[in-house]
């Protein structure tokens, strides 16, 4: 960890308009939820049909798109990394520094509208709201790790990501069950199953294969960061 | 296996290309560059697309070369991050954290180097470049001038043996130009290395005293500016000229050993002069002396391509 690095990555992320990217989709569960609350729809089911729909099924992957590109993908685009890089500090903790800014806002935003909205509609029924938080905070250290390294290998970071998010996770999981092991989207499930007691949710991926297959997705996806930015290239204009 | 030792020097800040070529796919960008950078001042000088940033960025740990080895007192500079306690780099691209003051900015540099006394050597290095004023000001606010000094600034922070600048006077105005010509030229008075690129010969030669001359990807002439100037303006010109009696002023020019043809065509005279102050002075006289008007005097051949190409052809001779 650097804390210079990690300095400027924040103010960089929530810096004037760039913040209301991380704020937008957490502010919009929240509301929705309320919503619900007011026509009178709260209950446990609806809430754990919210939470897995849209707070781990869009917002999650999504707020992991911004941030987990947002901190490294558009300084390298513009040149700006070369501040950070033309120092005696080895790439790899820079990737490291990178990876916790972009996990922790992840985490903050995600699993904060996470429980208020699931609290707002099941107040504390059967760990609803707490294993959905849960979910969404381990979920966000896995988005973050491999939208930084698709930030670092690839100049189209966001559309790789999307097409990850939504068509692999999104599509092609919901049709092929085997798919669903692999995607950060159903290992957050499985941590919210574990931790909620809920009657009307059970996750497809076991926490035996999800725990460890997340570890080793995030692990590889920063060593792997770590090496591409070691050996990134500067191109000249001329 | 064998191991060699370099030999023991006292000079630091000695940048050496060792037989460097860099390609891109199948275009050749630097062809096979054998160069050292000692303490002073260097130009890198070239035409756009030399691949004078390429060699750079090479010389700054950006980059790989494709062959060859490029080192910095003899340790290698590619994945080398402990090489940036001795390098100041200056990148071309304008971009910086625009959110960040100038201060804020330095400051930031000062403590990425792990300084003991970040906040006075930030002091020190916007002092330099004479930013102490705007210093409190978001970069996104400044000219293009002050961002260049202020990168400027970030660069010499932890004091470095070695600076690198890419074209660093581009979209200065000229007062800003001068003097970071002037702290340029301090620098390295006192000893440091340092190499800035540029295609600009006149921008070199006042601050350079070393000129690497770099043309279509190749080491093309290398050596004291003076030496450089000299070659430049030695080659043979070409003048087409436009006079009241241009035969009469072509049987004059072609008696004097200044001028190797003349040729005699609708459009007027065109001369080769193949000494080129001695012509110069040689032409006016001699219509003076004749009472030929000339109507027009221009050289063909000015245009800074056709100097680097002749420039090449020499140093392949």
């Amino acid at each position: 960890m650097n804390g210079v690095v990690a300095e400027i990555t924040y103010r960089a992320m929530l810096g004037r308009k760039r913040i209301w990217l991380l704020v937008l989709l957490p502010l919009a569960l929240v509301v929705i939820a309320a919503l619900i609350g007011m026509i009178g729809g709260a209950d446990e089911r609806t809430a754990v049909l919210l939470m897995k729909t849209f707070a781990i099924g869009t917002m999650l992957p999504l707020l992991g798109l911004i941030a987990g590109t947002g901190v490294i993908a558009p300084e390298i685009e513009d040149g700006t990394i070369i501040h950070l890089l033309a120092k005696p500090i080895s790439r790899p903790v820079i990737v490291l520094t990178k990876f916790v800014v972009a996990a922790s806002l992840i985490a903050v935003f995600a699993g904060v509208s996470t429980y208020a909205a699931a609290y707002l509609l099941a107040r504390g029924d059967s760990g609803v709201a707490n294993g959905f938080a849960l979910g969404a905070v381990v979920g966000a250290i896995a988005y973050a790790a491999v939208f930084l390294l698709l930030g670092v290998v690839t100049r189209h970071a966001v559309t790789v990501g999307v097409i990850y998010a939504l068509v692999w996770e999104g599509v092609v999981g919901g049709y092929v069950p085997g798919a669903r092991k692999f995607s950060i989207q159903q290992w957050a499930q499985t941590v919210a199953d574990h931790v909620s007691s809920s009657a009307f949710f059970k996750a497809d991926v076991s926490l035996g294969f999800a725990l460890p297959a997340m570890l080793i997705v995030t692990v590889g996806a920063l060593v792997w960061a770590g090496q591409r930015l070691r050996s990134l290239s500067l191109t000249g204009d001329d | 296996m064998t191991t060699t030792t370099s030999p023991v020097t006292t000079r630091q800040g000695v940048i050496e290309l060792a037989q460097v070529s860099r390609w891109y796919g199948n275009v050749v960008a630097v062809n096979d560059v054998t160069m050292t950078i000692g303490p002073g001042v260097t130009g890198l000088l070239g035409p756009n697309g030399a691949g004078k940033s390429t060699l750079l960025h090479m010389m700054a740990g950006f980059l790989a070369p494709s062959s060859g080895t490029a080192t910095l007192d003899g340790r290698q500079i590619w994945h080398n991050h402990d090489i940036y306690r001795l390098i100041g780099l200056v990148p071309e691209k304008e971009a910086v954290y625009g959110f960040l003051t100038g201060w804020q900015f330095v400051l930031s540099a000062a403590r990425l180097h792990g300084l003991d006394a970040p906040g006075e050597a930030a002091l020190r290095a916007l002092d330099l470049v004479e930013m102490t004023d705007a210093k409190d000001r978001r970069i996104e606010t400044y000219s293009k001038g002050m961002r260049q000094r202020v990168k400027v600034a970030a660069a010499l922070v932890h004091d470095p043996q070695v600076l690198l600048l890419d074209e660093p006077f581009n979209g200065m105005d000229p007062r800003q130009r001068l003097h970071l010509m002037d702290l340029v030229r301090r620098m390295g008075e006192a000893g440091r290395t340092i190499l800035f690129s540029s295609h600009i010969l006149e921008e070199v030669e006042r601050v350079a005293q070393h000129i690497e001359v770099l043309v279509a990807g190749r080491h093309a002439a290398s050596g004291d500016y003076r030496e450089i100037r000299r070659r430049m303006t030695d080659r043979p010109h070409l003048f087409r000229v436009r006079s009241s009696d241009d035969r009469r002023l072509a049987a004059a020019l072609i008696a004097d050993p200044s001028s190797a043809a003349v040729s005699l065509g609708p459009q007027g005279l065109e001369i080769q002069a193949v000494d080129f102050p001695r012509f110069t002075a040689l032409l006016p006289r001699i219509a003076r002396d004749l009472d030929v008007h000339l109507w027009q005097v221009s050289p063909t051949d000015e245009d800074l391509e056709s100097v680097f190409a002749y420039l090449i052809s020499g140093s392949s001779r």
